[in-house]
């Protein structure tokens, strides 16, 4: 640890060659008694077959069974009174690493020990139930997530009243708006007081106002002197939360240290030289339930060449190429991010019509066409969200950080001056009167 | 050149609200002396015994009653008749069984009226029947909260034994109205009306345990589960006596501990003499399924959120 202050100081989490193996076959998780019996059944065949070739794969599975190791070797400690940050890709292991942290399943190999009691807090609204009121979600969502009926007794009124819900209370939550549901949630467990808070990227929803509630409420708990691992896409509110963060790359621990240094070395290895074109075919960012049909994604700006580096007030053309197994009419969303993963913007055909009576096509290619970049210098993101006309409100694949590019300045205002960067990442003109 | 206009949001103000991140504030218990400490909870493959995991459920018995509670609550939210169901189940099996086998076939019933012979049988069975049924599938229908939190994974099958509790307890008023019509008081037998709740309890909840551990892995159990459930009925004394099996064949009956737990039941309820083997049996066998049923419950768990 870098900490000098710290060797004084007993860690309250202490990690030691963490690691998890997950088994991945065609995507079946669970066998069914017959498989079982029928593998069993064959077993001694196999061994004696495996015998007499002489290989050694007697006991894998017939279907080809591979693991991946969702986790490897991670070591660190955490002292207390600690906010740690947890940033990576998604599928780098951040998740597992609170799932085991949090006991939820159980490590391959490796150890962790605890100093303290463990609250985690990996989805908002755990153990809701639709048909019961808000009354009656807040005592069992809350004893689920660790709390003793007199401790919810305690606190059921500044729960109700963090979440704004007050006149709801002996409603069912079926008849909450998405907002409410998801303040509530989170209320019941921002009331939660373990000494060690495991957080997964729940600050993500809600609206804007709540969010800011939210991260006020974080930290409140991590001025109390509590300790918390926190998994973000944020940046922003890694930088701002945290003492310390780990970066995390393919199951291994990559760096470790201060938020602000991490979090650079993170954007500076996962975000630069795509160069303007990017097979997606193995997207690590893509959502787990996607079908995998957008094969690459290619941006050219003025030219033909695909470039990684867009000047300000220039056009930009994403252009992706998919492959179906059936024919579809495409429906391309896109959401312009900034670096730090806030959205700026988004566009659909969807919305537009365009597209909606073309001729079903298996394959082939959907440019999207930006006239005029609003956008200050800096590094941005592309999330995208592939559709079809068919069944217009369901995402068939969903890819987050598909590409990156970077926006070189260019002096737009004739006067050599720009805004400056923490005016924010939209740049747009004005025209001025006086009078 | 591009750092230099690199977008920096966190230049806000929350950085400077949050001072001296590392140090514990001094109104929080200061940590543990360095040296004798034991680590409140470690966490390695293949860890936990048969007694840690007991004792972890008892110190979730509130998660236990408040699981229960939202089961009750839910099964009969939607439904015309309530509670009521829990009552009409066993009572309108009565009436089939009491014409089928008390009438039709002539079944002896230990000198009592049929009706009540049987229906003494049904409630504790169709207590045993829905515990089981509902603690067996009751890990699947609870996968969201296995991958999203932890808690002592019994807790689940445990609540739906608790939620058949409340069922059974309802069915049990209809028993008494049954009694008094009939004219039939329990005697000094009732004592033992308690402690072989308890075993029943135990042993619904045992197997219903394992069967739940079971059905994460095998699916198959869903649709076996019915059917097993079906055919122990008949093989247990419910709707007919024990006695009614010839007593070279009576050791078999034993080794199923539903035929001392329910004929005792009828016992203490309607004032007939206990079958205390048959009892020693039935109470020796359920803490050998509980023993069991915990142990493959927690070798079991340990894969539940990877593969539900």
């Amino acid at each position: 640890m870098p900490h000098a202050r710290a060797t004084a100081m007993q860690p309250i989490i202490r990690v030691e060659n963490l690691s998890k193996r997950y088994r991945i076959g065609g995507g079946q998780e669970y066998y069914s008694l017959r498989e079982s019996i029928v593998r069993t059944a064959t077993a001694p065949v196999r061994i004696a077959r495996a015998l007499l070739t002489g290989s050694a794969r007697a006991n894998r599975a017939p279907d080809g069974e591979r693991h991946i190791w969702a986790l490897r070797d991670v070591s660190f400690d955490v002292m207390p009174g600690e906010v740690l940050g947890l940033i990576g890709r998604n599928g780098a292991g951040k998740s597992t690493l609170l799932k085991l942290l949090s006991r939820i399943t159980e490590p391959t190999a490796g150890r962790a020990e605890i100093y303290g009691r463990v609250g985690s807090l990996l989805e908002v609204g755990t153990g809701f139930h639709a048909e019961l009121t808000g009354r009656e979600n807040i005592y069992l969502s809350g004893a689920i997530l660790g709390m003793k009926r007199a401790e919810i007794q305690r606190k059921f009124d500044e729960i109700v009243a963090f979440a704004e819900v007050e006149q709801f209370v002996d409603t069912p939550v079926k008849h909450y708006s998405s907002g409410m549901h998801v303040r509530l949630g989170f209320s019941v467990a921002a009331h939660l007081e373990p000494e060690i808070l495991l957080v997964d990227e729940v600050l993500a929803v809600g609206d804007a106002a709540f969010q800011k509630k939210c991260m006020g409420k974080m930290g409140d708990v991590a001025r109390a002197g509590r300790t918390i691992i926190f998994v973000s896409h944020n940046m922003a509110s890694i930088e701002s939360l945290c003492s310390s963060c780990l970066l995390i790359s393919s199951g291994r621990l990559e760096a470790q240290g201060e938020p602000a240094q991490i979090v650079m070395r993170y954007m500076a290895s996962e975000l630069r030289g795509h160069g303007g074109v990017r097979s997606l075919a193995g997207h690590q960012g893509r959502r787990g339930d996607s079908i995998p049909m957008l094969t690459s994604i290619r941006l050219v700006s003025s030219g033909d060449e695909p470039t990684g580096v867009v000047r300000m007030g220039v056009p930009l053309e994403a252009t992706v190429e998919f492959s179906s197994p059936h024919p579809i009419r495409p429906i391309l969303g896109i959401t312009l991010k900034t670096a730090d993963g806030m959205p700026l913007f988004g566009v659909s055909n969807r919305w537009t019509n365009q597209g909606v009576n073309n001729q079903r096509v298996s394959s082939g290619r959907v440019t999207c066409r930006f006239e005029r970049l609003p956008l200050m210098p800096g590094t941005y993101l592309l999330d995208l969200y592939f559709g079809d006309f068919g069944d217009p409100s369901r995402d068939l694949d969903i890819i987050r950080d598909a590409i990156s590019f970077e926006v070189a300045p260019a002096d737009l205002l004739g006067t050599g001056i720009l805004p400056r960067p923490t005016d924010g990442p939209v740049f747009w003109p004005a025209t001025w009167n006086f009078g | 050149m591009t750092d230099r206009y690199r977008f920096e949001p966190s230049q806000s103000a929350p950085l400077e609200a949050l001072p001296h991140k590392t140090e514990p504030s001094a109104c929080e218990p200061a940590a543990p002396a360095p040296a004798a400490r034991a680590p409140h909870l470690v966490i390695e493959a293949g860890r936990g015994s048969l007694w840690v995991g007991l004792r972890e459920l008892w110190a979730h018995r509130e998660l236990v009653y408040f699981l229960a509670w939202r089961d009750v609550k839910l099964r009969y939210k939607q439904t015309a008749l309530g509670a009521l169901w829990a009552v009409l189940q066993p009572f309108l099996m009565m009436v089939v069984f009491t014409v089928l086998f008390g009438r039709l076939a002539h079944v002896p019933s230990d000198g009592l009226p049929y009706p009540i012979f049987a229906f003494a049988g049904l409630v504790p069975w169709q207590f045993f029947n829905n515990a089981v049924g509902q603690s067996g599938t009751s890990l699947i229908g609870n996968s969201q909260l296995i991958t999203k939190v932890y808690f002592p994974r019994m807790a689940i099958p445990g609540a739906a034994v608790g939620a058949a509790l409340i069922d059974f307890a309802i069915a049990s008023l209809i028993l008494f109205a049954m009694m008094t019509w009939y004219g039939i008081a329990p005697g000094a037998g009732i004592a033992m009306l308690p402690p072989l709740i308890v075993l029943l309890a135990i042993f619904a909840g045992s197997v219903g345990m394992w069967m739940a551990g079971m059905n994460v892995k095998y699916r198959d159990i869903k649709y076996v589960l019915p059917f097993l459930l079906q055919l122990w009925m008949f093989a247990t004394p419910v709707i007919y006596p024990a006695n009614f099996v010839p007593a070279q064949w009576r050791w078999v009956l034993m080794l199923n501990p539903l035929t001392g737990i329910i004929g005792g039941l009828r016992s203490a309820l309607l004032d007939k003499p206990f079958d205390w083997p048959a009892i020693a049996a039935g109470a020796g066998l359920t803490l050998g399924a509980a023993g069991f049923a915990v142990w493959s419950f927690r070798r079991m768990e340990r894969f539940f959120a990877d593969v539900i």
